[in-house]
């Protein structure tokens, strides 16, 4: 079985970041790269899709700069066979829609079994990239899957729906599903894997090798950024300073207060 | 182009709240977008929700009864598809839900239009304006749709209040062709656990914080000594330390007590949707720009377990 899984290098912000003043964004420096939570399951589902198969192969891709290379290096220490990366400049700000439109280019020219997303990232919450990947790809897909299994050429999945409630499904690959943290349990690479993960071949990729046009990704777009602002965080929140023992003091007081209203 | 087309949802015969509240946010433009509302319920049995749909205000409701009996997402795109053909709408409203997840972001991609998800706000200027968090909810984003004939937009459940009323809007059945291409096996609810949660008048919440899963007793006693009960959130459930009956957010339980204290929980938007309307909310994290601060009526920038060992004392 031949799985894609596409990642996303997220930005984790410091805790003191600046907007930029000329147009709306984060000042770069601010912000520190980590791979996106849910990626690290749907690798990991993908990693053991391909051992309990006994044969097979797992790609990554990730649309992003070169702070993309040590998620992909990270995957590819895990157990991913491959890696692909893909950029240009346009790509800097792009929306879920374009990057879907990117990827698919990438990821249909590796006709895979499965492509395995993660529901959503943490820095964007879109949770669109997947859903939008898998109709450009003409693929059945499930939304938030909790449980997967593969037997007789069939996926049973499990959906996780609001509440806890969850829904069983059927369905046949090629497929795309999009996956829920939880699902399983990511493991950690040894130091002679992220040694030998060097070795791994990481492809870089344009617009142009992927067949696309310059103007590809601006034409994929559905939203424009009109401006960028701190949200009023705390507005309503009455900060407790103090010692831990006056803090506590204070919660305790508020608790009595409340329980006894 | 013109007018506003909301997708209400169903889920195992009942129509779901967050249909209602896309209904008022599209009330808030329906002037500015042509001065036309229609409301769409799709799925079988769709005509039963006619009269619950048709609030103050929506012009006409159009049911899509659909051959699969429960939500299927290549069912619901191709019926969204139908219904925007026919009513050429210049703004579409859908739930930023998981079943709506599973199809609006498909139908935006395939027919190139304008499209943000997980919107809190909508305004209007020479088009829709959608504001967003983005960075985590760190910042907040504001989004305009250039060009773009039709824009869908997801909601997040919970941001607009729900329309009220009833002003009999007239109810048509639209024809739709589509496949599954899902099958259904069953639905599975959430096991109940030892405890309810959603009955107690105060939690005591611990999140990623607590970081280790030998911390665990340690709040449970405090919880105890506190008179408390204890909830998390994901993470926790995540990692198999808790059960799914403990864990408030969206994929967890609603909660509404006198009384949540929150220890090393950032506030992700699925974990603030299950417990912002909590009487009175305390938050302690290490990080003084955590979104759970901007829901919380007492903050506290502090190490959860310094707080934890003084509170125990407070508590003896």
């Amino acid at each position: 079985m031949k799985i894609v899984v596409p990642v996303k290098e997220v930005a984790v912000l410091d805790e003191e970041f600046e907007l930029l003043e000329d147009r709306p964004g984060v000042d770069p420096d601010a912000i520190e790269w980590d791979l996106n939570e849910w990626d690290d399951f749907s690798v990991e589902e993908a990693l053991q899709l391909r051992e309990a198969g006994g044969d097979g192969e797992v790609v990554v891709i990730s649309v992003g700069g070169e702070e993309a290379e040590e998620g992909l290096r990270a995957c590819l220490a895990k157990g991913a066979d491959r890696a692909v990366r893909i950029w240009d400049d346009a790509l800097a700000a792009a929306d879920p829609l374009a990057v879907a439109r990117v990827l698919a280019a990438a990821v249909g020219r590796e006709s895979p079994d499965l492509v395995l997303c993660g529901v959503q990232s943490s820095d964007g919450v879109h949770s669109a990239t997947g859903v939008a990947l898998a109709e450009h790809l003409g693929l059945p897909r499930v939304a938030v899957v909790k449980a997967l299994e593969h037997e007789g050429g069939a996926l049973t999945v499990e959906r996780e729906l609001e509440g806890g409630l969850v829904e069983l499904l059927r369905l046949r690959p090629p497929a795309l599903l999009t996956i829920q943290t939880g699902i399983n349990e990511p493991r950690y690479a040894t130091l002679r894997a992220i040694k030998q993960a060097k070795e791994k071949p990481l492809d870089v990729v344009g617009l142009g090798d992927l067949g696309l046009e310059a103007g590809a990704v601006e034409a994929a777009a559905g939203s424009r950024v009109r401006s960028m602002s701190h949200p009023d965080t705390g507005e309503g929140a009455e900060m407790l300073n103090g010692s831990p023992a006056e803090v506590a003091s204070r919660i305790a007081d508020i608790v009595k207060d409340k329980m006894s209203g | 182009m013109s007018g506003v087309l909301v997708i209400a949802e169903s889920r195992r015969g009942e129509l779901r709240e967050v249909s209602l509240e896309l209904i008022s946010a599209a009330l808030g433009v329906k002037d500015d977008a042509g001065g036309r509302l229609a409301v769409a319920a799709i799925g079988a049995g769709a005509a039963q929700h006619a009269d619950a749909l048709g609030a103050d205000g929506v012009d006409e409701v159009l049911t899509v009864d659909a051959s699969t009996e429960h939500f299927e997402p290549h069912v619901h795109g191709a019926a969204l598809e139908t219904l925007i053909e026919q009513e050429q709408p210049t703004l579409v409203l859908l739930g930023h839900t998981i079943d709506s997840l599973g199809f609006g972001p498909a139908v935006a991609a395939r027919h190139g239009l304008g499209f943000a998800s997980d919107v809190t706000r909508l305004a209007w200027d020479e088009g829709p304006v959608a504001t967003r968090g983005g960075y985590g909810g760190k910042v907040e984003v504001e989004l305009d749709f250039p060009e773009r004939e039709c824009v869908l937009l997801m909601l997040r459940a919970g941001a607009f209040a729900a329309a009220e009323g009833s002003g009999g809007a007239a109810a048509r059945a639209v024809e739709v062709q589509a496949e599954p291409r899902t099958e259904h096996l069953g639905f599975r609810d959430v096991e109940t656990g030892d405890v309810d949660i959603t009955k107690a008048d105060f939690l005591l919440s611990i999140g990623r914080g607590i970081e280790d899963k030998d911390a665990l007793p340690q709040f449970e006693e405090l919880a105890d000594k506190m008179g408390a009960t204890l909830s998390v959130s994901r993470p926790l459930v995540d990692a198999g330390w808790m059960p799914n009956a403990r864990q408030v957010g969206q994929s967890g339980k609603t909660v509404k007590p006198k009384v949540y204290l929150a220890l090393g929980i950032s506030g992700a938007v699925q974990h603030l949707a299950g417990m912002q309307t909590a009487e009175t909310i305390i938050a302690v994290n290490t990080d003084p720009e955590a979104p759970i601060f901007s829901v919380a009526h007492y903050g506290v920038v502090a190490d959860l377990f310094d707080v934890a060992d003084e509170l125990a004392e407070q508590f003896e």
